[in-house]
């Protein structure tokens, strides 16, 4: 639609409302003075930072640990009988519960009749395991757990493939501490009550 | 020499051409991979919960800078070391595929958390089981999420690696369809 010349109002210069003038002194508008105030912030916690360094929040990692809770899930390990074989019996309860399906077990006959089962093989896939810890929760025997081991980054997905000799025998006890596992003991607490054990 | 590709071209035993007799150029590269690995820029595909262990890298308490790595870009040209931090679902890959692409060589990924490296306990049609399957990964960290420590863990090996001078996995991938190629090639000959 053209516009009609006559409809057009011209305003004067004194009619002329600036919406938003900018009245600060010239100085702050130079915007020296806020960036000085920034930098001095900054600076002053360099300064405060380097008369105290132990009060910097870093945990300077490799040299230096967080102190995990005794509840940390993390890579798991198989737990021994006093015969040096594992404790699992091969019930598939933690294959079972696991979310990820990362748990492959292959049961076999043991030649003790007490013992009835026990894993030939037991592999956690440590690529699918989300450390979610049902298998231990779901362990009637009390033979897997969990340690306070985060350490597992490698360059080949084959590495996470975890066998029972892996299970059984990485963990040193000097070096890597328990973590998840709310029933230690209770299971053979409650058989020797009964007299089973 | 060391700066053109990432690998060291080095004269086997046996073959014909004769070395270049330069101590120089053995130090350049030995400074070339020290500065490679000391100055990482992480471009962070965060998707899931593992970016915000990210997060967590590399702000105060873990504080990445200590490893040269604190310099987050997302601007893939701008970056060397892709995270790729989450569940990756098949509608994304296309997406991650091409961010990987306009990434400047030399670069490297780190597949942090068990659902970018083998799909984790999303064993379902939507998910990529890995995302291997269509970028090349240097380092696998599991976990789910891994600890922040897990993931300094995984830069500190991924620097060990290209101190070393090994090739990128990019690179080793980028050497074996040459090499195909020049197969193929020689078979139609």
């Amino acid at each position: 639609m053209p516009i009609d010349p006559s409809q057009v109002k011209v305003l004067r210069a004194d009619e002329i409302i600036r919406a938003r003038e900018d009245t600060r002194a010239w100085w702050k508008r130079l915007y020296l003075p806020a960036i000085a105030m920034g930098l001095g912030v900054t600076i002053r916690n360099m300064v405060r930072n380097l008369l105290n360094p132990g009060g910097l929040p870093t945990i300077r990692y490799p040299e230096e640990r967080r102190d995990y809770g005794h509840r940390f899930r993390g890579r798991h390990y198989l737990k021994k009988r006093p015969s040096g074989e594992p404790r699992c019996v091969a019930c598939m309860m933690c294959a079972t519960a696991c979310p990820a399906d990362c748990i492959y077990i292959v049961a076999g006959e043991h030649p003790d009749p007490a013992i009835e089962k026990y894993p030939v093989r037991f592999d956690i896939d440590g690529l699918r395991c989300i450390m979610c810890g049902y298998c231990v929760d779901a362990c009637p025997e009390d033979a897997i757990a969990m340690t306070k081991e985060y350490e597992w980054a490698s360059y080949e997905r084959e590495d996470f493939i975890w066998d029972k000799e892996y299970l059984l025998s990485w963990r040193d006890e000097k070096v890597v501490d328990d973590g998840y596992q709310p029933y230690e003991g209770e299971i053979d607490k409650s058989r020797m009550s009964r007299g089973t054990l | 020499m060391g700066l053109k590709g990432e690998r060291v071209e080095t004269t086997r035993p046996g073959s014909d051409t004769k070395p270049p007799e330069s101590v120089f150029t053995t130090t350049l590269d030995k400074m070339v991979r020290w500065a490679r690995a000391g100055s990482l820029w992480p471009l962070p595909f965060g998707t899931a919960c593992c970016a915000i262990e990210f997060m967590s890298v590399v702000s105060s308490h873990y504080d990445l800078a200590r490893f040269g790595a604190e310099v987050v870009r997302f601007s893939p040209r701008q970056s060397d070391m892709m995270i790729v931090a989450g569940t990756v679902v098949d509608k994304q890959a296309p997406i991650l595929k091409l961010i990987y692409e306009q990434m400047c060589s030399p670069k490297w990924v780190i597949s942090m958390g068990v659902c970018a490296s083998s799909g984790g306990f999303y064993r379902a049609y939507h998910v990529m089981q890995g995302i291997d399957e269509i970028v090349p990964v240097d380092v696998y960290v599991p976990g789910c999420p891994p600890t922040p420590e897990g993931l300094i863990y995984a830069i500190m090996k991924l620097q060990e690696k290209i101190e070393r001078g090994e090739p990128s996995h990019y690179q080793v991938v980028l050497d074996r369809e040459a090499a195909e190629a020049r197969e193929r090639k020689l078979a139609r000959v």
